[in-house]
């Protein structure tokens, strides 16, 4: 226990965007083939230190198999509220689940040169305490550590609908499943809220049997993965409303509201419109009636190609679709990241007005026709994933897998994990860093950023900038 | 000469205990502090405020009811403090060796303000911590009253634990709002990390340290 709040706990956006610069990253690090255990990367992010874009300290898991995918912080921003009673929690544990194994593991990383596993939660454990399986998305909120899941009870993850669970925030015990009425919802993905406002907003994948030995195509073109997004009373525990994004808009992913609580807004990212292959991010917002609505602000066009540079897959369409894997939101809520996993774009919108977003930048990199190369001259293997935005809006990070056997289809063959940063213009614009590439050891992929001290998908704030 | 002093330092630790109470940040005042920025508007930060306030006055008279009314029993007045001091005591060693926080209180909705004043006030045993002192200031008074009857003597006590509860509340109200007024007009949110230390380790202490003065006074 601290004596004063964790110096890196901010009680607004802006807050957080003044505080110093990120030095280090920590990466996940998984084996596609389950030939080693998974690990965590810490990476130097220093521009001033020798080691600047190295990996400096890997710590490997003591089983395999567990496929790490997202992760999150103990503890948070959000802990400066009275209303959750954790003001002196420290920002000191990761919480990593493996989706593939349901296994938990708590990392210390107090030193993160030293970073050792603090606690391990065996999948049985998940299993016995919730009903659920495969848990994904990790937010530290006012009643501890709340951890989405993909898929409910039995081998298959189809017993029961997959949702919420709680754990203790200093004990890291489960605590039980969050949902009291969860309405409509029954598949699941990712989810955020607006404290103060108190809702919640969750997403839609697919479940297990749609996801773990690959995308089922049939499954796709019938529109049976996800397409719709869930409002929940955060504090009560129940579904408040639930929107359909249309059946076509297939995999609806990542939830990114405005971090500003006394904004209404926020974004979803849709893998793949199946009507005309295009990407697409809806707008969603509070209504002065307290009702919620979604609105298509931007789509993003598939390429032509030629069938012979495509996947089996892909084959059929002559086209190479967009795949929008994953968004993330600059603190100031101005501009949205969008990952083009597909054609190997990161692009950058201004959100200024969230209901007409601008293009202000785009960086191509990787991509499944284009393949186009780092400025270093290296290949980047496959696309733009799972991005990360420093706190100050400035440096902008990302890796390229998406889910091992995703990527084996999209993207045949093994070609390394990789992790780059591009500088983001104060108004806008986007070119990556020449001198920024982390090379993963041999037979890895990487997958979601952590930055030091909290960065743009991890922290819940209280209170408005204004 | 003598009771008048003990008076005046009782009403003096109902008013620094209120004050204590009312610059913890942890008691609210950041929530009025929010409720103004969210709304864009001062005047909410003082509905917050009174929010606050009110349940936290709740709090107060909810736990010093009860003893207002076993003070009939005039024969038992030191059983009855000396019970009292142990009970605060014993909150205070829970609280020292028990750190966690009440995981309900996060369930209440952030715009129940005087629900989740009471509660927070209830479980920090805040109530609690006033009992010894008001035990105190009845004695005082009875003193001061000789062989009055025992109505009047209950309506007086009653008449006391209303008064230690709103004096308490007032100051608490009193310095939490002037900090919420503060840190929104001037100093800026950035106060509230920079400011807010963690008493949990002393405030379980003050109520050992309250209910063992209590207790050594009735002993």
């Amino acid at each position: 226990m601290n004596l004063r709040p964790d110096p890196t706990f901010h009680a607004t956006p802006k807050l957080a965007m003044q505080a110093p610069a990120e030095t280090l990253a920590f990466t996940l690090m998984l084996s596609p083939d389950a030939s080693q255990p998974d690990g965590l990367a810490v990476v130097d992010v220093d521009p001033a230190s020798k080691s600047y874009g190295r990996i400096v300290h890997q710590l490997l898991m003591p089983h395999k198999g567990d496929e790490f995918h997202h992760f999150g912080w103990n503890a948070c921003s959000s802990s400066l509220s009275p209303l959750s009673g954790h003001a002196f929690l420290e920002r000191r544990y990761l919480i990593v689940p493996g989706i593939r194994s349901s296994r938990i593991y708590v990392i210390d990383v107090k030193e993160p040169l030293k970073a050792k596993i603090h606690k391990i939660i065996e999948p049985e454990e998940v299993f016995a305490r919730t009903g659920y399986s495969r848990p994904h998305t990790i937010h530290c909120g006012p009643e501890g550590i709340y951890v989405s899941t993909l898929g409910g009870g039995g081998p298959e993850g189809t017993d029961g609908p997959p949702g919420i669970f709680i754990m203790d925030c200093e004990s890291f015990e489960i605590l039980g499943r969050y949902e009291m009425d969860r309405g409509q919802q029954e598949k699941h993905y990712d989810f955020w809220w607006n404290l103060p406002r108190d809702y919640m907003v969750n997403s839609e994948w697919g479940l297990p049997p749609q996801f773990e030995n690959g995308l089922v195509p049939e499954d796709l073109l019938s529109n049976k993965y996800g397409h719709r997004i869930h409002f929940w009373n955060l504090r009560q525990r129940r579904n408040v409303q639930t929107l359909d994004l249309g059946a076509n808009h297939q995999m609806a992913l990542e939830i990114r509201p405005a971090h500003d609580p006394a904004k209404d807004h926020g974004f979803v990212g849709v893998v793949v419109d199946t009507t005309n292959l295009q990407g697409a991010i809806f707008t969603w917002r509070r209504k002065a009636d307290g009702e919620f609505e979604a609105v298509k602000t931007i789509a993003i066009d598939p390429q032509p190609a030629d069938p012979a540079d495509l996947p089996e897959l892909l084959k059929g369409f002559g086209a190479v679709p967009p795949l929008v894997t994953d968004i993330d939101l600059s603190l100031d809520d101005r501009f949205l990241y969008v990952s083009c996993w597909g054609t190997g774009e990161m692009r950058q919108y201004d959100v200024s007005d969230p209901m007409k977003p601008k293009l202000t930048g785009t960086v191509e990199i990787g991509g499944i026709v284009k393949r186009k190369a780092h400025p270093n001259g290296k290949a980047f293997g496959y696309g733009p994933q799972m991005v990360e935005v420093s706190r100050d809006g400035r440096r902008v990070y990302w890796t390229n897998s998406l889910y091992s056997t995703w990527d084996d289809q999209f993207y045949p063959g093994d070609r390394g994990g990789a992790m780059v940063m591009a500088h983001a213009g104060a108004d806008g614009g986007l070119t990556l860093a020449e001198d920024f590439w982390v090379e993963f050891p041999k037979g890895y992929r990487s997958h979601q950023i952590r930055l030091e001290g909290g960065d743009c998908s991890t922290d819940s704030f209280c209170y408005p900038s204004v | 000469m003598e009771t008048g002093g003990a008076a005046t330092g009782l009403w003096g630790a109902v008013v620094a205990s209120g004050v204590y109470h009312g610059v913890n940040p942890g008691m609210g005042w950041p929530l009025a502090v929010s409720a103004a920025l969210m709304e864009r508007r001062p005047g909410a930060l003082w509905r917050a405020i009174g929010a606050l306030a009110a349940g936290h006055l709740a709090a107060m008279a909810a736990i010093l009811a009860p003893f207002a009314a076993l003070l009939v029993l005039v024969e038992r007045q030191r059983e009855i403090r000396i019970g009292a001091a142990c009970l605060v005591i014993g909150l205070g060693l829970w609280l020292v060796a028990n750190r966690r926080h009440p995981r309900f209180l996060a369930r209440v909705a952030p715009a129940r303000l005087a629900l989740w004043s009471f509660l927070a006030a209830t479980a920090h045993g805040a109530g609690l911590m006033l009992v010894p002192i008001y035990l105190g200031l009845c004695q005082v008074s009875q003193n001061d009253a000789g062989h009055a009857a025992a109505s009047t003597l209950m309506a007086g006590d009653a008449g006391v634990a209303l008064a230690v509860a709103t004096a308490h509340t007032l100051a608490m109200t009193l310095a939490g709002g002037a900090l919420a007024v503060g840190v929104h007009r001037w100093l800026g949110l950035r106060f509230l990390s920079k400011g807010w230390f963690n008493l949990d380790l002393v405030w379980a202490l003050s109520l050992v340290l309250v209910g063992s003065v209590s207790l050594a006074a009735a002993l």
